[in-house]
């Protein structure tokens, strides 16, 4: 391997502040999307589990849609497509802000979504049947069941796979490149492009992501040994 | 509306320019896909063995590779081969050969994940009875938990392939000729249709995907169903038969 490690140029100066450019907006655009995600995912949950017809097909064709296609398809749909899609109106406000952040947020959210819903719905699955019917015998309404007594106990449960959903969704993020968020990947494709010092910057950009995902991996064994056994069915 | 641009072009979305030029679209698509699933699974079962070892020399690097792997990104992995292989093999080599070594490595750590629980799902009285009937850790591997554990794990490699097929998309970044670069091709030809073209695209993907997730689904259901009779059936089988296995 004839080539020479040059690490100071990916370390001071420009490039190392457009990694951490990019390792911010990586940040910020997964951040957005996983929370966004969340409220979008137990939405369609609730949805499906209200056990009326044409709210359970809605949401199982919106699941099934967007998790068996490709995100890259997804961003690229919602990139090119929404001008044609989306009334005038609504497109002048989009290009007024940061629109392929946007676009990225919004694929991004509805991709996760999908995978979201499905882990929740196992979640609530695996709280006995009862709690349902003993709260509603109390005299509490669907609503007020599902977001008093079954989400609390259910999202415990799905924490770890919340959380490594959210690392996913990091990883994920970096396909906001192709259609131009300045993010992670990007930046480090820019270096390479400028200083032709490409494993240099391949190399930080992986060990970050790498460092990242092992946080979070941590993070879900610490909550599994502390948290999790405390619930008993 | 512009249906009939999608319509125009579906012989190049599926197949690319293949009877005149080299393979391309949706063919290609399913053959990285394919490809890159067969080379991973011999992949996992080797990292898959090498992470349930003892030996620690053994054990670590099958851990630091599957915990890497599975921390980086899929495009960034892309591009790590595609800029270093022409390195490490001293030639150019063509991009649909560099992804498709990036998908092995990329799959395989998750098929690694997938052979390790695989084989912690069958009881350890199976090792036990094999290696005290005689048979050495090979042995016992290759004739008693792997066929049973390849088994279990059936559905999950099909998991596995779907998400695979989706993430062929990626390929599209270094400039390889599937169906997302059909699509973008097209589109930058014909520039006014390019929310039919994309959805047509996720269309084809979505069909192959539900496909295969639908058939994972059934394979899941009926392999638990018969699993646990056909454990027991083998049990009595050795007990009853002699052991046609060489030493």
């Amino acid at each position: 391997m004839n080539y020479e490690f040059n690490w100071m140029i990916v370390l001071t100066g420009e490039y190392r502040d457009w990694i951490i450019q990019g390792f911010i907006i990586t940040l910020k655009i997964s951040g957005i999307s996983i929370l966004l995600s969340l409220l979008i995912g137990t939405f369609i949950t609730t949805l499906r589990m209200t056990r009326i017809r044409i709210f359970e097909w809605i949401t199982i064709s919106y699941i099934e849609f967007f998790r068996n296609t490709p995100l890259l398809i997804q961003l690229f749909f919602w990139y090119f497509g929404s001008y044609y899609i989306f009334p005038e109106k609504i497109n002048q406000w989009l290009y007024s802000y940061d629109y392929e952040f946007a676009v990225g947020v919004v694929s991004l959210t509805i991709y996760t979504s999908a995978f979201i819903a499905e882990e929740i719905r196992a979640g609530i699955m695996s709280i006995p049947k009862e709690q349902m019917e003993a709260s509603r015998a109390t005299g509490l309404s669907f609503i007020q069941a599902m977001s008093y007594v079954v989400l609390p106990q259910a999202f415990r449960i799905v924490i770890p796979t919340l959380i490594s959903q959210f690392l996913n969704l990091t990883k994920n993020s970096s396909l906001a490149m192709t259609i131009g968020v300045m993010e992670l990947t990007y930046m480090t494709r820019q270096i390479e492009s400028y200083s032709f010092r490409g494993f240099e910057a391949f190399t930080v950009a992986t060990l970050l992501y790498i460092s990242l995902s092992l946080i979070i991996s941590l993070t879900i064994n610490i909550y599994n040994k502390k948290f999790l056994r405390m619930i008993k069915y | 509306m512009h249906w009939e641009v999608v319509w125009n072009n579906m012989g190049y979305f599926l197949l690319g320019r293949f009877p005149d030029g080299p393979v391309g679209g949706l063919a290609l698509s399913i053959l990285l896909a394919v490809g890159g699933i067969f080379f991973a699974f011999w992949v996992g079962i080797l990292f898959g063995l090498m992470r349930l070892s003892k030996r620690w020399y053994v054990r670590i690097p099958s851990i630091v590779y599957i915990e890497i792997i599975r921390g980086t990104p899929l495009l960034l992995l892309i591009f790590w081969f595609y800029f270093l292989s022409p390195i490490l093999f001293h030639r150019p080599v063509p991009e649909a050969r560099s992804t498709l070594l990036a998908f092995t490595v990329f799959t395989g750590a998750y098929c690694a994940e997938i052979v390790r629980a695989g084989i912690q799902s069958i009881p350890r009285g199976q090792m036990e009875a094999a290696r005290s009937s005689g048979l050495n850790y090979t042995q016992a591997m290759t004739y008693i938990i792997l066929p049973q554990a390849l088994r279990n794990m059936i559905p999950s490699f099909v998991n596995q392939f779907v998400s695979l097929t989706k993430d062929t998309s990626l390929a599209y970044i270094i400039g390889v000729q599937e169906l997302t670069r059909a699509a973008t091709q097209v589109n930058n030809r014909t520039l006014n249709a390019p929310a039919e073209i994309f959805l047509a695209i996720a269309v084809i993907y979505f069909i192959i995907c539900f496909g295969l997730t639908q058939t994972s689904r059934y394979l899941e259901k009926k392999l638990s169903y018969k699993t646990s009779g056909m454990i027991h059936r083998k049990e009595t089988d050795l007990l009853n038969e002699d052991l046609s296995v060489p030493s």
